[in-house]
Formats: C-alpha cells, structure tokens, sequence
C-alpha cells in the first residue's frame, strides 16, 4: 500500500496543526458555527443528534494492520469502542468529543492516516473495487490512480468550496464493483482498438435525492492526462453548478440541463489551457504509484493440488464448506483465494465493528494476507491474499469471534445508513428495520436460493444506504410526523446500472418483513430456473409484485 | 481608508470603494465589470468581479489592469477560486484582490490559487489573520504559488 514519505507527512501534520487551531478559536468563539461548519466538515466532522460524528478517510479501502490497531485504540479511547464502517470505505465514530477531535487527527498521522475531506462539499475521498490487484478479472489495478487522485485531490485549493460535495470511483475490472456509474465522476480502465490501456471517463451520477446514472464524457483518456482533465471537469462545475439549491448543485444536475454534449465542449475547452501543462502525468510517477501496489510475495503453489486439500476439508466441514462458497472467492494467482468478512451477523447494527474485532483482524491479517486489509463499500471487510491451506485455520478464527457469518452477497447482507438513531436528517429508524427482515429470513437455505439479492435501506432521502441501487431498496419516509418505508425494486450499481422503481404507497415499521416476504414469494413463483431477482423483474416488470404486495390478507 | 493584506503585510488601500450607480467611476476608484467595459482607456485600470461574473471578458485587455476584484460576498461560495486561477494562467500580472466575506481560514488557498491581496469585511484583526497565510509549506497539487505539482518535486 501506499506509503508516506517526508512530504506527505509534512502536509498531514500541518493540517492537524491547523485544524486543532481552528478548534481552539471555535471553541473560544472566535469562529462562528457557520464559519465552522465547512471547516469541520472538510475535516470529517458532523455534529449529530447524540455526539459529533468524525469520519476518518480510508484511501480506496485499504487499511495495514498497525492503521487497524490504531483504530482500535482510539476507539477505545475517545469513543465507545466499536466503530462502523461507511458505504463509501471509510470508517465513523460516532460518539467522539469536539475538543478531543485535533488528538484524534493527531493519533491518526501518526499512521499516515487523516479526516480530510470525508464531509463538506469538497472532492471526498476516492472508492475503488475491494478485489483490486487480486480480482481475476481485471484489466489493471486502479489503486495507483486512486492513490493519483487522493494526492491531487488533498487540499485542492480551487475546489474547496463546491458547489455540493464531489465523489470519484475508479475500476479496473470487467465486473464494476465500484459503482462508477453512480459517482459525480467514475473512472474506468479500457483498452483502445490498439489495445492500450486508458481511461473511460463518466460524470454526472449519484444518488441523492435525483439519483442519476453517470454519461460518458471521454471513451478513452491516454492516462497522463488524468490530472489535466479532472481538473477542467471540475472547473467547469465550481463555475457553473448550481448554488442557489442545495438540491439541485449537484454536478449530474449541470450535467442534465446542459446536455452531455455541450458539458463535454464546455470541459474541452478549459482543457485547452491545461492540457500538456505541469500537472500532466509523467511516466515516473505512474510507475512510483505502482510501485507501492505491487504484487507481495506470493508463493508459488500447485493450484490443483491446493484445490483439493480444501476439497477435502469441505467434505469433513459442511459448515465450513459453505462458508467457502459464500465469502471466499478466486484470485488471480493460484493457490490464493479472497475472503470477506461479514460485519452483518443479525442483531448488530449493519458494518458496525468492536476494537476486539479490529485487533483481531490485525492479528489475521498478519498471519494470512500480507498486514492488510480492505473495506467494501456493502459495509464489509476483504482479506485479500488468503492462501487456500491456511482458509481452514483462519475460518475457525472468524467463526469465534462471529466474523464468519456466511451471508456475502444475499438478501441479509443488508446495506443500511445509521439513520434515525444516530442521524439528524433521518426521516427514520433504518437499523430496526435490517434487524426485522434479517430475523425474519434466518432460514440460510431460502437465502440462498434466492441467490445473490441485495437489499439496501436508507434512513431519508439522501440515499446514504443506496436504497436506489439495491435490487430491493428501502427508503424511510415521514408521514405526518409518523415513520413509514417506500419500498423500490429493480435498482442495480453494475455496468448495466439502473434505478430502482417505487412500488407504491409506503408502508408501516412493521409491515415490511411481511411485504419483503410477498416480494419474494413473488420471484420465487415467477422465476424461470436459476433466473436472478434482477433478470424476473427485468422480464416480468414491477406489477405482479405490487399486486401481491399489496393484496389484502382474507 | 480601509486596511487589507497585500504580499503578506497589511496596508491601507490607495482605491476607492466600487460605485456601481455613478457614470463616470474616478481613474483611482474599482470599476464594475459594465464599467470598466465602458472604459476607453483601460490602462491602470481597476476592475471587479461578483460570482456569476466569468472573467473571460477581460482577457484582451489584462495587460492593461492594474487591479482585479474579485468579490466573495459569502465565503463558501467557491467560484472565485477558479476565476482566480484563470486569469492568472492566462498571463494576468497585476494586483488580484479577494474582498468581502471570506474567512481567515481561506487564505492559504485563495493565495494557492493567486490572490496577493486580501480585504477583509471584518479588518479588525488582520494581523492575526496573516498567520493563517503560513499554515501550510508542502502542498501536492500545482497551483499558482507553485506551478509544479508535488511529483515533479519529490526527492
Ligand atoms: C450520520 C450522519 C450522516 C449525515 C448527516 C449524512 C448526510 C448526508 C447527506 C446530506 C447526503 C446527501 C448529499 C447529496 O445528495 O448531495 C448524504 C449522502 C450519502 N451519504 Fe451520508 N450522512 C451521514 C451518514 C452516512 C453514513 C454512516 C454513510 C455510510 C454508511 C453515508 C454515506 C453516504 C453516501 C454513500 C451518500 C450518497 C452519495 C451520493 O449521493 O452519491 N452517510 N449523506
Ligand atoms: S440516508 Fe438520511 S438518515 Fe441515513 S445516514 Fe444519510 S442522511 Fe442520515
């Protein structure tokens, strides 16, 4: 992973320095709350229903054992605990003092690791795929070009002060795991005809209230000019995003009133005084980026001879072989597999993990994958480099300590934002409502043949848990100062993203499992062989899971 | 007269306050941008900017400006960074103001992107203001303080 030297050190300490200061005024009223407010927003900080919230970026997913025990610490000390992991890869606290927020950033520089730019309407922090650099089908790692654009992005001078916040996706494979189409900007890497690799480029998605799936701007960028162009994308938003509603400023609203074309001209143009100038890639800081993602060292093992030693540890451990099925999944060199750790065992709150758990995973990821570890944005954690003869001994681990639930993918590896218990936006309750549906489907053998489902809950409009994208969304709504849910079917973050579609009038807290369960009765009934939720929905439409989902019980 | 940073020292200013109503604005006084379109002679001219106002129309004449405004009448609104940016890479040498209801915290960047001079509503404490001009001394991204970005600097 990367890996600071003096400089960036240098840029990390002068900006807890100065956030401290900036504290320290506020707090002595020197600074008002509506000056402070985009401060410590720039900075990762809300001040929320209970206590401040501080967010703590993690680049592209990727945290080292010693960042996690780090974590673990500071959670003990200035918090509760246990922190949670977000949507976006990064990692909350949610219960930390104001005052006490400059010695957090402060213990956190300590490994290499910062709150810039998690909040406030600024360029946040940059997402990718958790199977980068190990995924079998990838084109090429986009970590480098993560890691890129986290360093051009950090303490952007001209784009501090957006018009709303600003999020960038990079992927690198032939399956999108990063949801690029639904980030104001999203990064592909394609070959061209001639077959060099560049990048696609895609701006104007997101989620939200008006959520929007991204355009096309450029089909094939030569990757030098990553800096330049970004830079005149964003010129153009600073310049002409709309300021008067926070509703409508975000870029995919520029991009749909001027039409993507005349966006595209618009971007062209501010690239004719940038392109070819200073901040042009060269080739030595590609390949410096790619130096810090380089393979580890790997052994070289007899793949088929690994395949089946776990082939015979599966049949003494049916419950161990499930879990190998469910979590584990294939990596590029052989020998090797990718693990997932569910963070959605029913009865904790959805990507929420203790300090025991975060040293423990130090611990693992020491002894099986190399010291690192990845969040995903479905609020779950990778190792990425398991070896295959040692899956056995690190599953008994995950199962003692309730890490191992073998859910990845399927309907109870629920997506949900913390909503009306922690968040003062929320309409309401979100967490109750993954605990209800994740008690309600207990039963593993019907999960799993409804294959791979995701169900995602937001807590309001905003759309923090991806309502709009999950196969099956729930969004919390107020109805005359009552919590309801509308419930939207048929979203899907992949390459061939949609959004999902409401279903209908909404429903009372504890209706939903009943109706979750009609919506599913529904697609089991309809589905022809191994056909996904998606696919029957696609093919049948959404009025045969309206029928029954609002049929009166006789 | 008013009092602002200027290449990090504070001075009082030599210019009078922009009328946007009066017709024939004083050869010392900041024009409006229809002003100072209006203008004959443009050079030594002084010429300000409000958000929505791109600086485009004054790129043929930029040799000719002596001071440029350019207005921030609320402080998270970002567009001024950019004008900034623009007209300073697009060879403008004279004096680049920022005025209005910016915040201390802001300098650094407002310098990064090529204001050299700062007014502030509130002038009272200006000399604290001017420590915030050196909160940072690494920065990663090419800006107008530093046209080469950090990649091309690191040793
Ligand atoms: C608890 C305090 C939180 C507050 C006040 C908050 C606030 C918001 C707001 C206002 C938006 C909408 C922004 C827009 O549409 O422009 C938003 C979107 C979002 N938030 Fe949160 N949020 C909170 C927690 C979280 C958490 C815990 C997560 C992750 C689990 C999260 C992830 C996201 C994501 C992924 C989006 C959607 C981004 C998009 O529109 O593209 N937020 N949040
Ligand atoms: S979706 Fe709404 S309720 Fe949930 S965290 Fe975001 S702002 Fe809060």
């Amino acid at each position: 992973m990367y890996v600071y030297d003096q400089h960036d050190q240098t840029i990390i300490d002068e900006r807890v320095a100065q956030f401290r200061d900036q504290t320290m005024r506020f707090m002595a009223g020197e600074i008002s709350d509506g000056e402070f407010l985009p401060l410590r927003l720039q900075n990762g900080l809300y001040l929320q229903r209970l206590a401040p919230m501080l967010r703590i970026a993690v680049p592209y997913g990727l945290l080292s054992s010693r960042q996690l025990r780090k974590l673990a610490s500071i959670s003990r000390t200035y918090d509760k605990g246990y922190v949670h992991i977000s949507t976006r890869q990064n990692v909350q606290l949610n219960w930390p003092m104001l005052e006490e927020v400059p010695d957090i950033l402060a213990e956190l520089s300590t490994v290499q690791m910062h709150a810039i730019q998690t909040s406030g309407n600024c360029i946040r922090n940059t997402t990718t795929d958790q199977f980068a650099g190990v995924a079998s089908d990838e084109l090429e790692d986009p970590r480098p070009y993560c890691e890129i654009i986290r360093q051009w992005s950090t303490l952007h001078p001209e784009f501090a002060f957006l018009p709303r916040k600003f999020k960038i996706a990079v992927c690198g494979s032939a399956q999108d795991r990063a949801a690029i189409h639904y980030h104001d900007i999203g990064i592909e890497l394609v070959s061209n005809d001639g077959g060099e690799i560049g990048l696609k480029i895609l701006v104007g998605g997101g989620l939200g209230r008006t959520p929007a799936i991204g355009s096309v701007i450029c089909e094939w960028l030569n990757k030098k000019h990553l800096l330049t162009y970004l830079e005149s994308i964003l010129r153009v938003y600073n310049q002409h995003g709309r300021r008067d509603n926070k509703y409508k400023a975000r870029i995919k609203i520029l991009v749909k009133a001027m039409g993507i074309d005349a966006f595209r001209q618009a971007v062209a143009q501010q690239w004719t005084a940038l392109k070819d100038g200073p901040s042009t890639l060269t080739e030595e800081e590609i390949i410096r980026a790619q130096s810090f993602f380089s393979d580890p060292s790997y052994l070289t093992i007899d793949g088929a001879l690994a395949a089946s030693d776990l082939e015979r540890d599966r049949v003494r451990d049916p419950i161990f072989a499930n879990w190998i099925t469910r979590n584990t999944q294939s990596h590029r060199i052989p020998g090797y597999r990718a693990v997932t750790l569910s963070l959605k065992a029913t009865g904790f709150a959805p990507g929420d993990i203790t300090a025991e758990q975060l040293e423990l995973l130090a611990e693992l990821a020491d002894l099986y994958s190399f010291g690192e570890i990845r969040s995903t944005h479905q609020q779950n954690i990778v190792l990425g480099d398991v070896q295959i003869s040692t899956l056995y001994a690190l599953w008994q681990r995950l199962q003692a300590a309730g890490l191992a639930t073998p859910n990845i993918g399927y309907l109870t590896d629920i997506i949900c934002c913390p909503g009306g218990d922690y968040c003062s936006l929320a309409n309401a309750k979100s967490l109750p409502i993954a605990e209800a549906i994740q008690t309600r489907f207990e039963n593993l053998d019907y999960v799993y043949d409804l294959g791979p489902l995701e169900l995602n809950i937001s807590g309001c409009m905003n759309a923090c848990g991806h309502h709009h994208v999950g196969q099956i969304g729930i969004l919390g709504v107020d109805k005359k100062g009552q919590e309801f849910y509308q419930i939207c079917l048929g979203g899907n973050q992949a390459k061939d993203a949609s959004i999902g579609k409401i279903l209908g009038p909404s429903f009372k807290q504890q209706d939903v499992p009943e109706v979750i369960d009609r919506i599913l009765s529904t697609y089991v009934s309809l589905r022809q062989e191994d056909e996904p939720f998606l696919d029957t929905y696609r093919r049948v439409g959404i009025d045969p899971f309206k029928e029954r989902a609002y049929a009166q019980a006789d | 007269m008013r009092r602002l940073i200027k290449h990090g020292s504070i001075i009082v200013d030599r210019w009078q306050e922009i009328d946007p109503d009066c017709s024939a604005p004083a050869h010392d006084q900041i024009c409006s941008l229809g002003q100072w379109q209006a203008l004959t002679d443009k050079t030594g001219s002084a010429v300000q900017l409000e958000p929505g106002q791109e600086p485009a129309p004054l790129y043929s004449a930029l040799e000719d400006i002596q001071l440029l405004v350019i207005h921030f009448p609320i402080f998270t609104d970002g567009r001024g960074f950019s004008y900034a940016r623009e007209v300073r890479e697009r060879g403008y040498q004279g004096e680049l103001r920022a005025s209005g209801h910016f915040i201390r915290d802001q300098l650094t960047y407002l310098q990064r992107c090529g204001f050299d001079a700062f007014q502030m509503a509130d002038d009272s404490s200006l000399e604290a203001a001017l420590t915030s001009l050196r909160d940072f001394t690494e920065h990663y991204q090419a800006a107008i303080d530093q046209p080469l970005p950090l990649f091309r600097r690191r040793s």
